[in-house]
């Protein structure tokens, strides 16, 4: 469901205040109906996206089983933090069992360090790797260049429940089922859509400064560290965003290699409390406040380096 | 950070100077191009290595065990093409395949002119980083936090969709336990989380159309309307077909809301194709049966990729 086709659109931050000056300058447009018109249209786009965030809030801050008496509410019914405290293992079982919680602790804070440390590793090792990768496809000249590249970019067309199920076996016959390595294995080293992002990036760097390298007698080593490193480090951080984005939210392959307790991610956790009716019926409050607090680092990300990601959904090769 | 900069300054000095002598560069580029080559192959490594062994290696073997019965506990035997057989005289798969192309075709079909509307809003009324920000987020959180959210606001009971409906006068409607509404909600659902992403790449489409072409069309007296059904729609149509590609290939994919929310029921009437593969391979360790449905799908899905492109012409455009 993650699939993306952010190939890279100018990330020129002398752009910017050209842009800036651009809207100073320009006078602003009138408003007619139909521009009222839009502007609500706009709004209720805004609001309907919004809603579903502010009902997780909503909830996470109710009591569980004072819900059923007033759903309508708009404000947290009942408030308390007791979710958030039952989430984070910080009320006793008899707390979380009166604020209709399960009386059972929740590992939260294993979760949460299994979340960072599977999504910490695979954005750091995809990166490296696929940026050395993508380095040798846009700059230097082999043979075989262009069969491997287009061989990687073909397997963007396999449907990945294709190849999971053999890679479930291979995991499973190095006995790596339930361990981080099983989890981050597949896409530590590789995937086409890393290579083939960045290697559009590499491709536009200017050649000036590499040829200058060579003739400074710099190998192809020293030039992907010195040159295209430091001038790629705008693309190279878009990546690791949006790689991290992507494991933080991986749900398929982590609850078939990761099911158990010690390695288990937030999304699989989700996925088990879920399914856990302590009472009759699901603690809501306890599971928005958990979802909430599993979303929470990505839209911290999101609000420092969302700009980043933003610009870098577009097109080059569509004229 | 400073070594370009340094680079830079030197190959000033020197730039005055190879003319002068052809054939040093000639001979130190031959020497280069060897070390250039074994580079390339050192940097190219761990992904090769990772290539072959979860992209290329599971797809061969994938192909293998379609051929086989594979449990997982015994090595497999090959049995032939029985399980295409079963696949063909297996209502369950055709169930699976028509659930699927009905939930996209209700995902992509409302995605796309939902998306549409937004970029176009987006375009004539505001550079705003922060509405294209609030745009994407439901696309950064997780399938899973977006499909629980809204497992609560449609619950029967407790959810406020149903606290409004009964409001207005009507009847609670059991969104994820009645054949006819869980798709079309699971299918919301999932259109609420992917629009205004898919709205962020139309409007990055949008972007590469001239202004010069809508102040022609203002000064031929277009209305907005007008405008857009001759100017934005054809000119927008690559970027609209590698768009569809894209969202049909990955809506296919479905899987995670219907796991923490029907789990394929009620009745079937949820179990699309990843989540009948799924079930088949893990849950009864029929790893045989579920690669040959997955190499099913991969034929189907490239086959329909195909189809799109042709009719699209993605691969050309009518600007320039």
């Amino acid at each position: 469901m993650t699939t993306t086709i952010t190939t890279p659109a100018v990330d020129d931050p002398a752009q910017l205040p050209r842009r800036a000056a651009r809207r100073t300058k320009a006078p602003r447009p009138r408003l007619t109906v139909p521009r009222v018109l839009a502007w609500v249209a706009m709004g209720a786009v805004m609001l309907i996206t919004l809603i579903p965030f502010y009902w997780m809030l909503r909830t996470s801050f109710s009591t569980s089983t004072s819900l059923g008496s007033d759903p309508g509410s708009l404000l947290p019914v009942d408030f308390t933090f007791g979710a958030y405290e039952r989430v984070l293992g910080l009320a006793t079982p008899a707390e979380a069992l009166a604020e209709g919680g399960s009386g059972a602790s929740i590992n939260f804070w294993a979760y949460l360090r299994n979340s960072l440390i599977v999504a910490t590793v695979t954005t750091i090792g995809q990166v490296l790797f696929c940026s050395m990768a993508a380095y040798a496809f846009a700059r230097l000249q082999w043979k075989g260049r262009d069969l491997v590249f287009s061989t990687f970019i073909a397997a963007l067309m396999v449907p990945p429940i294709f190849t999971t199920i053999p890679n479930f076996v291979t995991i499973r016959e190095l006995g790596l089922l339930n361990t981080y390595a099983g989890i981050i294995l597949p896409t530590l080293l590789m995937t086409p859509f890393a290579i083939f992002f960045l290697r559009q990036f590499f491709l536009g760097i200017s050649r000036e400064v590499e040829e200058a390298a060579i003739i400074d007698g710099a190998g192809p080593m020293r030039r992907f560290f010195q040159v295209i490193l430091p001038l790629g480090s705008a693309p190279i951080a878009t990546l690791a965003i949006l790689t991290y984005i992507t494991s933080w939210n991986e749900y398929f392959w982590p609850q078939l290699v990761g099911r158990e307790e010690d390695v288990r991610v937030l999304t699989v956790a989700l996925g088990v409390f879920r399914s856990q009716t302590p009472q009759g019926g699901p603690d809501w409050a306890g599971l928005m406040a958990a979802t909430l607090i599993a979303a929470l680092p990505i839209l911290i990300l999101f609000m420092f380096m969302g700009r980043r990601v933003i610009n870098s959904i577009g097109y080059s090769g569509v004229k | 950070m400073t070594a370009p900069t340094a680079v830079r300054s030197t190959r000033r000095t020197e730039a005055s100077a190879p003319s002068s002598t052809p054939q040093k560069p000639k001979r130190y580029m031959f020497g280069m191009k060897k070390r250039e080559a074994i580079a390339a192959w050192i940097f190219v490594l761990p992904s090769l290595i990772g290539f072959v062994a979860f992209y290329v290696w599971p797809a061969l073997s994938g192909l293998y065990y379609s051929f086989t019965d594979f449990d997982l506990l015994t090595a497999p035997s090959f049995i032939g093409l029985e399980n295409y057989q079963r696949l063909l005289a297996d209502p369950l798969f055709w169930n699976a395949i028509g659930t699927t192309s009905y939930y996209v075709a209700i995902n992509i079909g409302l995605q796309t002119v939902l998306a549409l509307g937004i970029a176009v809003l987006m375009h004539r009324l505001t550079q705003s980083m922060v509405i294209r920000g609030i745009v994407m987020l439901p696309y950064l959180i997780a399938n899973v936090i977006a499909a629980l959210v809204w497992f609560y606001m449609f619950d029967y009971q407790f959810g406020i969709v149903n606290e409004i409906i009964n409001g207005i006068g009507l009847d609670r409607v059991a969104f994820f336990g009645e054949s006819d509404w869980a798709i079309p909600t699971v299918a919301l659902i999932n259109v609420w989380r992917h629009m205004g992403y898919t709205a962020l790449l139309i409007f990055a489409g949008l972007q590469t159309i001239p202004k010069e072409v809508y102040e022609a069309g203002a000064i031929d007296g277009g209305s907005e309307l007008r405008m857009f059904r001759s100017i934005t729609l054809p000119l927008l149509r690559p970027v609209l077909a590698m768009v569809l590609v894209v969202t049909v290939t990955g809506s296919f994919q479905l899987f995670d809301t219907i796991a923490v929310t029907t789990q394929g029921g009620p009745v079937n009437s949820t179990r699309v194709i990843n989540y009948y593969i799924f079930d088949m391979a893990f849950n009864r360790f029929d790893f045989g049966y579920g690669s040959a449905m997955a190499l099913a799908l991969f034929v189907l899905l490239a086959a329909f990729t195909f189809i799109q492109l042709r009719l699209t012409r993605a691969n050309k455009s009518d600007l320039g």
